[in-house]
């Protein structure tokens, strides 16, 4: 103590103030502690308590994940049970590629282990470019047991790839039925786009595929089914731990068609090498029992992304196989308008049957001479014969006594120009000429001259071989019409109920059964000793047909068409239409092969064998090319 | 006859503290079974080092605080030595220098100077308590911002902040006055854009990252996501234990280390909380009660800046782990699995337990 009297530099420290400062800054510090912890209550308190629902649905839905799983997509048969589409399974190589950092490099380790092909490699690439990165991309399908082995063996060196089962489309009949039934393809983003518009997004969880023309794109709803549910619970690597919850899937429905696929074939192969359409209907019901559009392409390509070059080659062939000319294709009818002509001439008392005109040759209108198909005329023509020989001038006459508006009101009923709207999309419309069409179509009146062409077929008249088939369908059955459709029925796979499409006619036209009779009647000549006699030679059944030839390219005034001076492509196409029995028809077709030149050697002979097939049940022998000309229209 | 020597053996041990302690020390194997899906090895481990704990804290708690004032200063200038020595030959481990290797087993030389920097700063003030002066604060200040220096250039910034706050309570008990801790308020605030850009990117992401973890969800702020969902999911009485959906579907990151409180607090919930924030206050209370009454100064500042350090431990981690502070790699003491720190920590209860038991033999 002494010292530090001596030594007043140093401050003398009182050692109980010392101690109670210290205590004073222990307190505060103490309640700074206190505070803190208060803070963490507080903040507790707030995610426990105040946000516990929220945070408890987030860990809900880290732990639950919802799992589609999609159902199995309905069937397509014809009407005697063949499959033209089915399901398989099949075991496919997956790839991942959020999950891989060099695809390529991948693909060529892959290599090593299972077979993949530059086509592999291409469709894969082009899946990448369409898809999000985050899916799970097939590059190999149908894995054989061999090669599923090797790869289980390999699977720990690659990550991001997997081995799935899956159920696969397959179109069993090829490009038989490539415009008909269509196919199915992977969603695109602009399909997605329409699904979510529609509301149908949650169905398509989990779903690849969806239709894409044909009754797959039209029937989608039907053959889709509804997308099961399963709840499991996951770990935070995706990993399912367990299932929680199952809805199952319930199966789309399938299809029973009215086609008849030995028919198709009968048609199919009767076409030979030639291009071209044919429509086959049941008159009673509207029921389409063949339809083909030729060429056709494999619809197998399809499903799992056509890859670039098949797509190339089909997509510029000069054959146009993707284009559906029965339904999409537009032809001038040709000679085959004549029977409405007739029948208009007779419902708006333009001529009576037995009236005859004299036939010089062709017609002579406004300085324009419109010349008839044979030289120098068919003499005197009456109604019968008229239809019976096909003459041209007959109908030139005709049609300038009708006038264009009176012969448009007249064709529309049996659906010229308009949509069947049969069960299928893409239908082109053709064009049923009138003065208003012109107008809207090209602003200009109509010329009376114009008229002349359009009674014999050709002009601006140009229709589907779809709508030919329905109109003479509708003739067959004295003016009944029914809309075309090709299911026959949608059968629920579980219930066996069977939802039947289109039971009922569309509409009836009304048409006096005596008019209806003179035409029918000349149609049955047609093929008994008219144009079509030569096909339907000996044929034990009485049938009904009309022939045409629709020019390609225009011919020059004063000039002959010569087949074997025009080229290929340029050259007529032939068309028939027909139905038998005559007196109870049970078919009615229209057969249109492009650049085959005059419609009873080319057209008509298909149809003799597809009526042979149908009513008789007999295999056609092969189509022998006749050359003579006697047979034209 | 047992009972003295009983009576001998456990003189310097302090019965609260350890009581709270092994509850805590409880409380950590029951979380730490579920948190490793019922592994039996890692309970056993944590056994193991729960007992080497108890062993080193018995030891402290018999060597008076005497003894610890003689090695303040070598372990001092051992601590930044080893620091030097990492910073020039360390082993580089996750991208950060923390490691030296030291013959048979590589040490962590930061560990150690969350005991040796209070220990000297504590010793330091003592040594010139009669004379205090701002000069001796700033050589404080200098003392402590060495260390921390090195081991921010590890980088190991979590570590740097505790042993700052470490300092920074010894400074502040030794009577800082309030003007210069107004200032420095103010200068840290002053200097933050200049530290934010000698910052590493890692360090700037976790700071962005607690601002709004949801810019990041799988990078960055997953961690703290997922453990502030497990909490709040908790709820009031949580989903039981071994019920934990978070924990068990393993959203959850280290679940039986630093993040073993977002585990506990998934499956005991609210109340959990309440009795863990209750264990912790036990600890820090009867701290404070021993740093209050401790004998001298050397004693008040160094008990005082254990049990405000213990405080920053729990709160960091509990704060981390509930999403209000930055995702730094601190343990919640005595809970989470892991030798060094149980060690460390027991180590500074030893101490504590010392520094309350020997106050009556300085004294006379």
């Amino acid at each position: 103590m002494s010292e530090l009297t001596i030594n007043p530099g140093v401050e003398l420290r009182n050692s109980r103030l010392e101690i109670y400062h210290f205590r004073v800054r222990l307190a505060i510090a103490s309640g700074f502690v206190l505070f803190m912890f208060f803070l963490l209550f507080v903040r507790f308190f707030y995610l426990q308590v105040v946000k516990h629902d929220y945070y408890t649905t987030l860990a809900e839905a880290n732990r639950i994940s919802i799992v589609p799983i999609v159902p199995s997509r309905g069937i397509i048969v014809d009407r005697n049970g063949v499959l033209l589409a089915n399901n398989y399974s099949a075991y496919t190589l997956e790839i991942t590629p959020r999950k891989v950092e060099d695809v390529e490099a991948l693909i060529d380790d892959l290599a090593t282990v299972v077979e993949i092909t530059a086509k592999d490699r291409r469709r894969f690439r082009k899946l990448i470019e369409e898809s999000k990165s985050f899916e799970s991309l097939p590059i190999r399908n149908r894995l054989s047991d061999e090669e599923i082995a090797r790869f289980a063996a390999n699977r720990y060196r690659f990550p991001g790839v997997e081995i799935n089962a899956r159920l696969f489309r397959q179109y069993p009949q090829g490009e038989l039925f490539s415009h008909v039934v269509g196919h199915i393809g992977r969603i695109n983003p602009h399909e997605i786009e329409q699904l979510e518009e529609k509301g149908l997004d949650a169905n398509y969880r989990g779903t690849d595929y969806i239709g894409k023309v044909g009754l797959e794109q039209s029937y989608e709803t039907n053959l889709h089914g509804t997308t099961g549910v399963e709840e499991v619970e996951v770990d935070a690597g995706g990993r399912a731990v367990r299932t929680l919850s199952r809805s199952a899937p319930v199966s789309g429905n399938n299809l029973v068609l009215n086609l008849d696929a030995g028919l198709q074939e009968v048609v199919y192969r009767a076409f030979g090498e030639y291009r071209g359409a044919l429509v086959a209907i049941d008159p009673n019901t509207g029921g389409v029992l063949a339809f083909v559009s030729k060429p056709g392409f494999d619809p197998n390509l399809f499903v799992d992304g056509i890859d670039p070059q098949n797509w190339k080659e089909l997509n510029e062939s000069i054959d146009r196989p993707m284009v559906n000319r029965a339904l999409a294709g537009t032809y001038p009818p040709g000679s085959t308008f004549k029977p409405y002509m007739a029948l208009a001439a007779l419902t708006y008392g333009k001529r009576r049957p037995e009236q005859t005109i004299s036939d010089p040759g062709g017609f002579n209108f406004g300085g324009h001479f419109f010349r008839d198909d044979k030289v120098g005329g068919h003499g005197m023509v009456d109604m019968y014969k008229s239809l019976v020989v096909s003459c041209d001038t007959y109908y030139y006459m005709l049609a300038n006594d009708l006038g264009i508006d009176n012969i448009s009101t007249f064709m529309q009923q049996f659906g010229f120009g308009s949509r069947t709207d049969i069960d299928i999309t893409g239908e082109s419309r053709g064009i049923l000429p009138s003065q208003k069409w012109k107008m809207d179509r090209f602003r200009q009146k109509w010329y009376a001259g114009e008229t002349i062409s359009v009674g014999i077929g050709q002009g601006y008249n140009s229709y589907t071989p779809l709508q030919l088939a329905q109109a003479i369908a509708t003739l067959a059955n004295d003016g009944v019409m029914y809309k075309p459709h090709i299911v026959n029925y949608v059968e629920d796979i579980v219930t066996r109920k069977r939802t039947v499409v289109e039971p009922q006619p569309a509409r009836t036209i009304d048409l006096k059964p005596e008019y209806l009779a003179i035409v029918k009647n000349a149609l049955v000549g047609v093929n008994k000793e008219g144009t079509g006699a030569r096909a339907f030679a000996g044929a034990p059944y009485v049938s009904a047909g009309k022939t045409g030839t629709a020019q390609v390219v225009a011919i020059k005034q004063g000039e002959k068409y010569v087949e074997s001076r025009v080229a290929e492509r340029h050259r007529d196409h032939a068309l028939f239409i027909a139905y038998a029995p005559a007196d109870k028809p049970k078919l009615a077709i229209a057969v249109l092969v492009e650049n085959a030149g005059f419609g009873a050697r080319a057209a008509a002979p298909i149809a003799r064998q597809v009526f042979d097939y149908y009513l008789l049940g007999k295999q056609p022998t092969p189509v022998k090319p006749d050359d003579d000309e006697a047979g034209r229209d | 006859m047992i009972r003295r020597i009983t009576r001998i053996l456990t003189a310097h041990i302090d019965n609260q503290l350890l009581v709270a302690l092994l509850l805590l020390m409880g409380v950590g194997l029951v979380t730490i079974f579920s948190g490793s899906n019922q592994s039996v090895p890692r309970i056993s481990s944590q056994v193991a080092n729960i007992l080497v704990a108890l062993g080193i804290m018995y030891a402290f708690a018999n060597v008076p605080p005497h003894y610890l004032m003689r090695i303040a200063l070598p372990l001092y200038v051992l601590g930044v030595l080893l620091l030097v020595c990492v910073a020039l030959f360390g082993d580089i481990v996750n991208g950060a220098r923390r490691w030296l290797y030291i013959g048979v087993t590589r040490i962590q030389p930061s560990e150690l100077m969350k005991i040796a920097v209070p220990l000297m700063l504590a010793w330091y003030f003592d040594r010139y308590e009669a004379t205090l002066k701002l000069k001796n604060y700033i050589v404080a200040v200098v003392l402590l911002i060495v260390p921390i220096g090195l081991i921010v250039r590890q980088p190991d910034l979590g570590t740097a902040l505790l042993i700052s706050a470490a300092g920074a309570y010894v400074l502040f008990l030794a009577g800082l006055s309030w003007r210069i801790i107004l200032g420095l308020g103010i200068g840290a605030a002053a200097c933050m854009p200049f530290v934010w850009g000698m910052m590493h990117d890692y360090q700037r992401q976790r700071i962005l990252t607690l601002i709004d973890p949801t810019q990041d969800p799988l990078g960055a702020g997953y961690h703290t996501i997922q453990s502030t969902i497990a909490v709040g999911s908790g709820g009031i009485v949580g989903k039981g234990w071994l019920q934990g959906t978070q924990t068990h579907l393993d959203f959850i990151p280290e679940r039986t280390t630093d993040f073993i409180f977002a585990v506990f607090s998934e499956e005991f919930g609210l109340f959990g909380n309440m009795l863990l924030l209750v264990l912790f206050l036990l600890v820090i209370g009867r701290g404070v009660v021993i740093t209050a009454n401790a004998p001298t100064l050397f004693t008040r500042l160094f008990a005082g800046a254990i049990t405000l350090t213990f405080f920053t431990y729990a709160f960091v981690n509990m704060g981390m782990v509930s999403g209000i502070l930055p995702v730094v790699g601190v343990p919640l003491p005595l809970v989470s699995y892991g030798g060094t720190s149980l060690v460390t920590i027991c180590l500074g209860l030893g101490i504590l337990m010392s520094i309350g038991t020997h106050k009556k033999l300085v004294q006379t």
